[in-house]
């Protein structure tokens, strides 16, 4: 391997990292909020290119079945609550926020299908359709058992997942997909050759990361998401819904799962499974930044991204298992330090 | 009508019955205390009454029940709990911690910044540590953090917990000035404290509870000349 090569890999392991860095903010986000560990968040990325890739070939997408069920089923849940609650008067309100806006997207997809958009108008509609996704899970799966153990609530996790991936069989069918390019440029740095698509990743990752820091710091909605993760009992008394932090959580989440499985789609062929390892390894980054921190989360994340990059290149085959292996020590190392940091914590 | 009326609830934790059958009432621009020696149930009405924890009963506020309702829904409808822990957002600056408690208004920013201005003008110390996280604060600048972090709810109910809890005396006869100046803008208050004189002497009317039950009530002007409860609660007499 000379130095050239090694550039190369490197900056194919920053643009995959930073794939990474996308999804696994969204997982300490959603965690700590809600102490949910989301495993299908990667599902989220995978359906995103299915969907744009449907768009792309004139045809309806099965995000659009998925998110009508789960709307409904969501609708008829809150009603139900709000019912026994004695809050009648919140009804109109749950329908338009469980019903009218997830279906919005979906609607627009369902009238315009058979001609072809924009590339810029599908990928907007397409972030715009997957955007309901979790939140409408949050809703049915994980709120009636909000008050579960972090355990028990990563096992349902766990078992979302393989329905969603079986969901995803259903709508998608087997094929991988692979969407056109969104820039076609190269760049010459240091004698190197930089993508274009690369550049784009990272950036869109540096962007996304923006955002959350203004919107955690600017505005009362993160400045309320926040306060939830840090002290339940004390937002609730200042009138904070829990449930309604855990639904910004995991929209902005989707937003940046979206994001991902938009740049992710003309890089890698994605099919209905594929979200799976692509969340496992984002997950790792989150695990580095012990589920708390936004920038080590980043950094952790890059890192696996660029182990990644150069384990495919000493041997494809054996790429996971390389990566999995060199990480096993790093998370026991991090699990170790976080144990200690957070016993000093409560005194 | 009673701003808040309290009618036969009960509290278990399991078996045990922290409260049992007490009704109590709040009426409009009124200071209520609840004394009481440790365990006696304080708390746990205090919790109950914002809906935090299940009890049986009925809770009604202006005559409308709203046992059913959760705690941020009565947040909403104006009252405002500040818990014995006070439950500060120890990562957050002094300045968001206030900010959030008005989260549940939904009357514009300036007259939030208003209230934030009185805020200031009744804890001028809240104002030098506006960026510094309450978390790092002094146990008594927590406090008034908490009160602080209570009154930009503009509640209409505030219902406080040992709001002098840990403080200097100094500092607890200037909390009760302030909880004596918030009358006069027509907050009314359901106040436990442990200090029963101080308590007394800033209320209407007053409640004891022994045991989950309420034992004795009445004008606080008489319960702080009666001898049941001078030898108990008042002992000593000293401020
Ligand atoms: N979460 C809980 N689980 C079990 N028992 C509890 C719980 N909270 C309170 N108790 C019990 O209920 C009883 C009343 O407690 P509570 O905190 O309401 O008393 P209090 O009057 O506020 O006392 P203090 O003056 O010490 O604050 C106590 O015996 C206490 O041990
Ligand atoms: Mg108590």
């Amino acid at each position: 391997m000379n130095s050239q090569i090694a550039a190369i890999l490197t900056i194919d392991g920053i643009a995959s990292g930073a794939i990474y860095v996308l999804i696994a903010i969204g997982f300490v986000l959603i965690f700590a909020v809600t102490r949910i560990i989301f495993v299908p968040f990667g599902d989220v990325t995978a359906f995103t290119a299915l969907t744009l890739a449907s768009l792309e070939g004139k045809q309806l997408p099965g995000t659009i079945g998925m998110v009508a069920v789960l709307a409904a089923l969501a609708t008829l849940m809150e009603i139900f609550g709000l019912w026994r609650a004695d809050e009648l008067k919140r009804i109109p309100r749950a329908l338009f926020f469980y019903l009218v806006l997830p279906l919005a997207p979906a609607a627009v997809i369902w009238l315009t299908s058979g001609t072809l958009l924009p590339a810029a108008a599908r990928i907007v509609l397409t972030v715009a359709v997957i955007l309901p996704i979790a939140p409408l899970l949050n809703r049915i799966v994980y709120r009636p058992i909000a008050d579960s153990t972090v355990l028990v609530l990563l096992i349902v996790s766990v078992a979302l997942h393989f329905a969603l991936s079986g969901l995803g069989l259903l709508f998608f069918g087997p094929e991988g997909v692979r969407t056109e390019s969104l820039i076609d440029y190269t760049a010459i740095i240091a004698g190197t050759p930089v993508s274009g698509q690369a550049m784009l990743i990272v950036a869109s990752a540096i962007f996304f990361s923006f955002l959350l820091y203004l919107f955690f710091n600017y505005t009362l909605y993160g400045k309320a998401l926040y306060a939830t993760s840090i002290n339940r009992t004390g937002a609730r008394l200042m009138g904070i819904r829990p449930q309604q932090s855990g639904t910004i959580a995991f929209l902005v989440g989707s937003l940046m799962a979206a994001a991902s499985g938009i740049l992710i789609a003309p890089v890698n062929t994605i099919f209905y499974d594929s979200g799976f390892i692509i969340g496992l390894k984002a997950f790792v980054g989150a695990i580095i930044g012990g589920m708390v921190s936004f920038p080590v989360t980043a950094i952790g994340s890059a890192f696996v991204g660029i182990l990644e990059s150069f384990a495919a290149f000493l041997s494809s085959q054996f790429k996971e298992v390389i990566v999995f292996s060199v990480l096993i020590p790093v998370l026991l190392w991090r699990s170790y330090t976080l144990v200690h940091a957070e016993e000093e914590d409560d005194e | 009508m009673a701003l808040l009326s309290i009618e036969d609830v009960c509290v278990s934790y399991g078996k045990a019955e922290a409260v049992r059958h007490v009704s109590l009432k709040v009426e409009r621009g009124q200071i209520v205390t609840v004394i009481g020696p440790n365990g006696a149930g304080k708390t746990s009405l205090l919790t109950t009454a914002i809906g935090m924890i299940p009890s049986t009963g009925v809770i009604k506020c202006d005559g409308q029940d709203i046992t059913r309702l959760d705690t941020e829904s009565r947040v909403e409808m104006g009252f405002c709990l500040v818990p014995e822990r006070r439950e500060l957002f120890a990562e957050m600056s002094v300045h968001d911690n206030l900010r959030l408690g008005a989260y549940s208004r939904r009357d514009g920013k300036a007259a939030i910044q208003q209230s934030m201005d009185e805020v200031f003008a009744r804890f001028p110390r809240l104002k030098e540590r506006l960026s510094q996280h309450a978390g790092t604060l002094s146990g008594g600048e927590r406090q008034m953090l908490a009160l602080g972090r209570a009154l930009m709810a503009k509640p209409k109910l505030l219902m406080l917990d040992e709001p002098s809890l840990g403080l200097a005396p100094l500092i607890t006869r200037e909390i009760f000035r302030i909880i004596a100046s918030l009358r006069e803008l027509g907050v009314s208050i359901l106040l436990i404290e442990q200090n029963a004189r101080a308590a007394l002497e800033t209320a209407d009317f007053g409640y004891v509870m022994e045991v989950g039950e309420i034992v004795h009530s009445g004008p606080a002007a008489t319960l702080i000349d009666d001898p049941r409860l001078i030898s108990t609660y008042l002992g000593g007499g000293a401020d």
